[in-house]
Parts: structure tokens; C-alpha cells; sequence
């Protein structure tokens, strides 16, 4: 009895259970497709809108396509007088070159010690170095600047080079540290064995392997201090030295500029960090899981 | 261990970073209390000892505390619809991406973009979005509702009395639910198959492998993912002065302290501000820090 009852009740889980899973995986790819459509929704609206007249920019047209595409927003956002970001984009890649270039050198020489030249102490160390990750900015932005003039320090881009390397240093190193901990120790010990000493071994064994942190680092430090805007408004009091996102607000923020205009600035301002993102997406979220802790 | 020439070197590697972190970091902070502490409340600096006048005055500081329209309020409203829109978005993203789909790349890239936008820029898009006119005479999404015929649902987004904290932070939810995504997606495929696979063989149903094997599993991911977005809300500034500019209705301590510092030069009590919000953010970091490092060393 049992042995023949048994298969019955199968069968028809076994197509229920197909039949769920077709229609699961419809509301799967139709919720997934909405998530789609929501989060393009303000990319659409910047496109659109950046390409089109002042005229079409009132409320009547707001969602629809351009009846005449053109260039005038893109135009004025990049070069007049009144609304030009190019001095400011200038200023960024100033800034944001080396910052990220020496950031991610520190970083790369402490991750290597603090995982495989360790001294005692180590951990406490990269334990100190942390907690800095998480600091609010705010808590050392008014001593920073009082310091900056006390010192007199270079005024301008040199300052906000200084201090994205400095605040850099924690969330470089522990990238680094995460990578050179999946290095395996032989290695380690085969130059230990040749008596290499620690500049060789990082030279010869370590920096040779390290390409993809050094990608993941790059578009960290690069994409935040591209984006930062805290630092920026504290330590830069002079316009002319003002880094893209200063000057985009000061751009947008007054409510008389055209919306084509602001939107077609807002996308100027992104297009570095969208390109690094669509060229180098795996490394970027490879990043963002190592923000996390747990990398 | 003893052979400070073996590992001597290494230290002297690492010590610029560790006298740059102790003094920028470290040394920095106890200036800034120092300054709280101060009476320096005007454009020229003074470090003469004031007490704790600067939190007594931010205190009784209408703008401050606890009403509606007060930086504190808006700070929690804020924070607590960031928290569960994020969350909740990022979780349900990542379950319908866990078992693989097809296309899981694209819809990966899509949802993780925001992340490569400053808030500046985006806040330019959703100042638009979210123009709090009626929509006949609005654009973005009260425009929709009327054309759409739900013009009941248009409102007046931020600038709303009340809960305007909360739609101020649509636009941080929109930035960060990829985020999230991608730590519980990294989190679902660490559940070892042979887990799921042994419940499923006792019978378990497929809700119940969720909650009772997947989901227990899932608890450090929600632990990080709690303290990086507790964190980030807390000190929210750019968004704000992009959506809001220095309006009082959705003023947030770090938007405060900067109207403080550049606008009513009045260091002790912006310093007042940047103490509260360290020492709001480090009861929420330190035990989580001490917890990942002892488990980072058990393991």
C-alpha cells in the first residue's frame, strides 16, 4: 500500500513545483525589470532634459523626449562664462591624480606589512587605523583648517591633495591588507629563504601580484575624492581653485539656471566616475564588498 | 617575535602612516573637543577655557532640539527611512538575483551606478524629482501623478512639514540600495549548498530553508550593512545641501555646523556639533570594530 501510494502524490508536486517556479521567475524578471526602470528613471531625466531648448524645459514637457535636440545646454554647462564647469573639472584632475596615485602607494606598503611583514603589534595597529575609516569629517575639519593657515600650508589644491592621501590611509590599507592576506605564505617563505630582505621581497614577490588591488584602491579613492564635496567647501576658500562638485552646486543651487543647463553640468560632472565605473564595474563592487570589512 | 631585525624594517615602513593617522586622526579629534570646550565664538580664534557653554547653548538652541522642524528630528526621521528603504530594497534585490538569473550582470551594473554619482550631482536630478509644486505647474514626479490621474499623491516631498526627512531620503536610497545589494549577494552564495540541500532533504519546505538555514546565516551581513548605512545617515551633508541648501526645514546637525562655522563664525558651538556626531557614530562603530577584529582572529 504504502510502497504504491508513495509515487502518486509526486507527480503532481513535481509539475506544481515547475508551474510555481515558470511563474516565479516571471514576477522575478518583471520585479527585477521594475527595479530597472526606477533606478534609470533620474538618468533619463538628466539625458533628456540636457538636451533641450530653454524653451522645452517648462513643466508642460517635462517627461517628454526633446522636439529639438540640441547642444545649448552641454554647450553653456561646459564653457560660458556664467555656467562653465571645464576651470573646475580642470581642478579635479589636479587634485584627484595624485591624490589617488600616493594613497594608493601608502596603502599598498602598509597592507604589505601589516600582512606579511608583521611586527608586534600588527594588529592593534591596523586595529587604530580603522577606526579612522568611520570618523565623521566634521569632527576634524575645524582644527585641520586652523592648522592648514597656522602652518601655511600651500593654499588651494595642495591642501585637499594632503588631506584625501591622509584620510585615505585607512581605507587604502585595509584594501591592500585584505588582498595580501590571499597571498599564499609559501611564497612568502621562498624569499625568506633566498634572505631577501623586506624592500626585495615586497619589490620582487609582492608588487608584481598586487595589479587588482591596486585597480580596486584607484577607483576607491578616485571615485570618492572625485565626489567629495565636505572637504572641499572647509579647506577651499578661494573660487578659482574649487574642484567639480563646488562648482556644480554653486552652478545648480541658484534657481535661475535652466534645468537644461543643470542637468547637462550634473552629467559632466559624473562622466569620470561612470566611465571608471562602466570600464572597471567588476573591481569597482570588488571595492565596495571590501568597504565593508569583509573583503 | 625577538628578532626586532627581522621585523624592525617593517615597522619603520608603516610609522609615517602611524604618526600622520595618530596626529590627523587622533590628535585632531581631541583639538576639536578642545575648541568645544573653548570660548572662541566669533571670527577671531581664542582658546580660552569656556566649559561646556557651547552644548549648554546648543541646548536650548531651537534649531537644535526636539521639536518639529529641529535638527534632531530630522536627523532620526532621516536616518530610520534610509535604514529600512535601503535595507529592504537591497535585500529583496539580492534574493531575486541569488539563484542566478539570466542577464545578472547587467541587472547588477544597473543597480549599483548610483553608487558612482556624487550626491551633488545626483541631488541636481532629484531636486527636479521631487519639486514639491503642484503638478500642473510642477515638474518630475507630481507631474506624473497628475498626468496619470493619482494627482492626490503629489505632495510636497521635502519641504513637507512633518515627514519631509523622509522623502529627503529617497534620493540615499536610491544611491545606496545597490550597495547593499551586493553585500547580501556575496552573502546568500557564502550559505554553503550542502546546508540547503540537507534541509531541503529532511523535508524542508523552500520558505523554510529561507528562514531557517539562509536568513541565520545572513545576520554579519546585516550587522555591516546596519553600521556602513548607520553610519553614512548620520553625517549626512552633501545630499542635503544639494536637495535643501541652508533651509531650516531640512537642516541636519552636519549641515548646521558648516552654517556655524562660514556663516555665524561661531567655532565652540560648530565644534559642539562635530563632538556630538563623533560621539554618536563611535557607539555605533567601536563595539562593532572590537567584535570584527576578535572574529577576524578566531577565525
Amino acid at each position: 500500500m504504502t510502497s504504491t501510494a508513495a509515487p502518486i502524490p509526486v507527480a503532481p508536486v513535481a509539475k506544481m513545483r515547475r508551474r510555481r517556479t515558470v511563474e516565479a521567475n516571471v514576477v522575478r524578471y518583471a520585479l527585477l525589470a521594475l527595479f530597472v526602470v526606477i533606478i534609470l528613471l533620474p538618468l533619463y531625466v538628466l539625458i533628456v532634459t540636457s538636451f533641450k531648448g530653454v524653451t522645452e524645459t517648462d513643466p508642460s514637457h517635462a517627461w517628454s523626449l526633446p522636439h529639438v535636440w540640441t547642444l545649448d545646454g552641454w554647450r553653456q554647462a561646459w564653457n560660458s562664462d556664467q555656467y562653465g564647469l571645464l576651470p573646475y573639472l580642470k581642478n579635479s584632475f589636479k587634485l584627484v591624480i595624485p591624490a589617488t596615485v600616493i594613497s594608493c602607494m601608502l596603502g599598498s606598503l602598509n597592507g604589505f606589512v601589516l600582512s606579511k611583514w608583521r611586527f608586534p603589534g600588527a594588529d592593534i595597529v591596523f586595529t587604530f587605523f580603522l577606526f579612522g575609516l568611520f570618523i565623521p569629517y566634521q569632527a576634524i575639519m575645524i582644527p585641520l583648517t586652523q592648522l592648514f593657515g597656522d602652518t601655511h600650508f600651500p593654499e588651494g589644491i595642495p591642501r585637499l591633495v594632503f588631506a584625501h592621501v591622509i584620510y585615505g590611509i585607512p581605507i587604502t590599507t585595509l584594501i591592500f591588507r585584505n588582498y595580501y592576506a590571499t597571498i599564499p605564505n609559501e611564497l612568502m617563505e621562498a624569499a625568506r629563504m633566498d634572505r631577501a630582505g623586506m624592500i626585495r621581497t615586497y619589490w620582487s614577490v609582492v608588487l608584481p601580484v598586487s595589479i587588482p588591488a591596486f585597480i580596486v584602491a584607484a577607483i576607491w579613492q578616485f571615485t570618492s575624492i572625485w565626489n567629495d564635496f565636505l572637504f572641499a567647501v572647509f579647506i577651499i576658500t578661494d573660487p578659482s581653485s574649487w574642484p567639480v562638485t563646488v562648482g556644480l552646486n554653486n552652478t545648480t543651487g541658484s534657481l535661475v539656471t535652466p534645468y537644461n543647463v543643470q542637468m547637462a553640468a550634473a552629467l559632466i560632472a559624473s562622466l569620470p566616475t561612470l566611465i571608471v565605473y562602466i570600464v572597471l564595474g567588476r573591481y569597482f563592487i570588488r571595492g565596495l564588498l571590501a568597504g565593508s570589512l569583509k573583503g | 617575535m625577538t628578532n626586532i631585525r627581522r621585523w624592525g624594517p617593517g615597522l619603520l615602513l608603516v610609522s609615517p602612516s602611524i604618526v600622520l593617522v595618530a596626529v590627523f586622526v587622533y590628535g585632531l579629534i581631541g583639538w576639536n573637543v578642545k575648541v568645544s570646550l573653548s570660548d572662541w565664538r566669533t571670527a577671531v580664534p581664542s582658546s580660552n577655557w569656556a566649559g561646556l557653554g557651547a552644548y549648554r547653548d546648543l541646548k536650548s538652541d531651537p534649531a537644535w532640539c526636539c521639536g518639529p522642524a529641529t535638527n534632531v528630528r530630522h536627523i532620526i526621521i532621516f536616518t530610520v527611512a534610509f535604514i529600512i528603504g535601503t535595507l529592504l530594497i537591497g535585500v529583496t534585490l539580492a534574493f531575486l538575483l541569488e539563484k542566478g538569473v539570466r542577464g545578472e550582470g547587467f541587472f547588477r551594473s544597473v543597480y549599483l551606478f548610483p553608487m558612482a554619482i556624487s550626491f551633488i550631482a545626483a541631488g541636481v536630478v532629484w531636486r527636479w524629482l521631487m519639486n514639491p509644486a503642484p503638478g500642473d505647474r510642477s515638474t518630475g514626479l507630481n507631474v506624473i501623478f497628475d498626468k496619470l490621474g493619482v494627482g492626490f499623491l503629489a505632495n510636497q516631498w521635502y519641504l513637507g512639514v512633518n515627514w519631509g526627512m523622509a522623502a529627503m531620503a529617497l534620493p540615499a536610497i536610491w544611491a545606496l540600495s545597490g550597495y547593499i545589494m551586493a553585500l547580501y549577494l556575496a552573502g546568500f552564495r557564502g550559505v554553503p549548498e550542502e546546508l540547503r540541500e540537507a534541509a531541503r532533504m529532511d523535508g524542508a519546505s523552500e520558505y523554510r530553508v529561507y528562514r531557517h538555514v539562509v536568513f541565520p546565516h545572513l545576520r554579519p551581513v546585516t550587522l555591516s550593512a546596519l553600521i556602513i548605512l548607520g553610519h553614512i545617515s548620520l553625517k549626512v551633508f552633501d545630499l542635503i545641501v544639494a536637495i535643501g541648501g541652508k533651509q531650516l526645514i531640512t537642516q541636519t546637525p552636519a549641515v548646521y555646523m558648516w552654517i556655524l562655522i562660514y556663516d555665524a563664525r561661531d567655532y565652540a558651538k560648530g565644534a559642539a556639533i562635530a563632538t556630538l556626531l563623533l560621539i554618536a557614530i563611535s557607539i555605533l562603530i567601536i563595539p562593532y570594530l572590537i567584535y570584527t577584529v576578535r572574529s577576524e582572529r578566531n577565525a
